[in-house]
């Protein structure tokens, strides 16, 4: 029990979807529990109130700046976590949120709903809408890795969430565009299909070898850049791939 | 040798067993073979192959899951076929638990970002059973073969038979027979600019990857590169699929892939370089980090 880390949930304005994902992690997620991290902080999760010091914060949803409450657990948890994880699309780039008009707002002058990172410094990005639960999973078994593990596995988990923490430290907007603007124009775009696989409102077709994108129904979650691998492309992670696989795979028997 | 030719644990010249498969394949018939030995034997529940389109030789990704539909794929089409972008929807509406995927070096690298960052791809990873990787120097887009074929080589799409680089040049075979070559010097600038920061010639994070360099006429080079690779690979020799010759013993062998490898990574190495000074005092983006 001494050696796991903490770990909280904190939920901003999001769906609850990214909590899903991470449930739907099933059986690998109640491994994580068991071995690895504690759940010191969660909406209906955790019977904790305020929010506590803790090792990691996955943050999901954005954040509404004419709600004071959101504000201030933001503020805090920046002050009580050491690692800030924004986990899904609203969190690191606004996602749907910023489109959000009327409907479903607590109050109605709760208008402005802004990507965490804006209002505090993010260490470690998940993107997607959702994201995957295999990637939330990755993410935890690094962290637990990169704050427990030996001199190795704190090596191996640096080298894997460097891209996590470089996509942090990009910026806080995502779009379809993206891909016109960082991959196509800058030469580097050689058709694989990645981008339209990982769309999740399939916006993107392939024309004459290259995305096209129906920008109107790009809803601004990150994952198709994320997932290109002209976007970013680590050679001492994913080369190791069989290797790497199998650490996962190891930690979550 | 170095890390050109990528981690594999073994290596040799094969082709297939079957008549009927290398009657239309590009060379040893690699690809169709395995892939139709894993349907088989259950392996996979289908490949996401790159299937006829809506112009003739313009590939698009297609999901066979019988073999008459693989052999329907057989052949090199020498243009873009997303082929990624079917991986999420074949576990999808296809519903299939194990996918074959085939294709090149840059493709190979999608699927294993996608496994070990599957930021899009949910429940996805552990269901790639077989991802065969060919040998590729560059690739082009559509209206470039277009151009190379009808231009160049003066010959109708749909009067082509097949299409070919090899011995330093690019062949184009008519179905009547005639045969036009065009020297490579010809095709470079119709290559896809993004091949140009590529550092893998031969599908170094592919199960298994094939290509005709190394092997005589109408055999393949084989690289067997993982468990899984490993595996399906050695059940098909058990079964009788492949002819097989040790790679040592062929000419020319693998010092020419080494050399191909070499060309190619130097070549773009020196790219990725310049990129970096391309403006004046700007950069171009460089992807590898």
């Amino acid at each position: 029990m001494a050696d796991k880390i903490t770990v909280g949930h904190v939920h901003m304005s999001g769906c609850t979807g990214c909590l899903v994902s991470l449930a739907d992690n099933y059986g690998g997620l109640l491994t994580i529990l068991d071995k690895y991290a504690d759940l010191v902080y969660g909406l209906t999760l955790a019977d904790v109130r305020h929010i506590p010091k803790m090792d990691v914060a996955l943050v999901e949803g954005s954040v509404c700046i004419q709600d004071k409450l959101s504000v201030e657990e933001i503020k805090q948890t920046r002050e009580k976590a050491a690692v800030v994880v924004a986990v899904g699309g609203c969190a690191c780039y606004g996602n749907i949120t910023r489109f959000g008009r009327g409907g479903q707002q607590n109050q109605p002058q709760h208008e402005s709903f802004l990507p965490v990172g804006d209002l505090i410094k993010v260490d470690v990005y998940i993107p997607g809408c959702a994201p995957t639960p295999q990637m939330i999973r990755n993410v935890c078994v690094m962290a637990y890795l990169l704050l427990k593990g030996t001199k190795e596995q704190k090596d191996l988990a640096t080298k894997y969430l460097t891209p996590l923490m470089k996509a942090a430290q990009r910026g806080t907007t995502a779009c379809f565009c993206d891909l016109m603007t960082e991959v196509i124009n800058q030469g580097l775009c050689m058709g694989c299909g990645s981008c339209a696989a990982a769309c999740p409102v399939r916006a993107i077709t392939h024309e004459y070898g290259k995305p096209q994108g129906q920008r109107d129904l790009c809803i601004k979650c990150g994952a198709c850049y994320n997932q290109c691998p002209r976007s970013w492309f680590s050679f001492d992670v994913i080369p190791e791939f069989e290797g790497i696989t199998d650490i996962i795979n190891g930690a979550l028997q | 040798m170095g890390t050109e030719l990528g981690k594999y644990k073994s290596c040799v010249s094969a082709r297939s067993t079957d008549k009927e498969i290398l009657k239309g394949a590009q060379d040893g018939g690699i690809v169709t073979q395995l892939f139709a030995f894993a349907l088989d034997e259950g392996i996979i529940d289908g490949a996401i192959v790159a299937g006829a389109g809506d112009e003739p030789w313009r590939p698009r990704p297609f999901i066979a899951t019988t073999k008459a539909e693989l052999f329907a794929a057989r052949g090199t089409k020498y243009n873009i076929c997303p082929n990624v972008s079917f991986i999420k929807e074949a576990t999808r509406s296809y519903g299939l638990d194990k996918v074959g995927i085939v294709g090149t070096p840059c493709q190979m690298q999608a699927v294993r970002k996608g496994q070990l960052y599957p930021i899009g791809l949910r429940d996805v990873g552990d269901k790639i059973a077989l991802a065969i990787g060919i040998f590729c120097m560059e690739n082009f887009p559509y209206q470039s073969i277009v151009q190379l074929v009808e231009d160049h080589a003066a010959m109708k799409m749909e009067a082509v038979k097949k299409m070919e680089i090899g011995k330093g040049k690019f062949w184009v075979y008519g179905q009547r027979g005639q045969v036009v070559q065009l020297p490579l010097k010809v095709t470079h600038k119709y290559e896809q600019p993004g091949c140009h920061v590529c550092l893998d010639y031969v599908a170094n994070l592919a199960d298994v990857s094939t290509g005709s360099v190394g092997s005589a006429d109408g055999w393949s080079t084989v690289f067997v590169r993982t468990r899984a690779g490993d595996s399906v690979w050695a059940k098909a020799i058990a079964a009788g699929c492949f002819e097989t010759q040790p790679i040592e013993k062929v000419k020319p062998g693998l010092e020419l892939v080494s050399k191909l490898a070499n060309e190619k990574i130097t070549k773009n190495k020196t790219t990725l370089e310049e990129r970096a000074t391309f403006g004046v005092g700007k950069a171009l983006r460089n992807p590898y980090i």
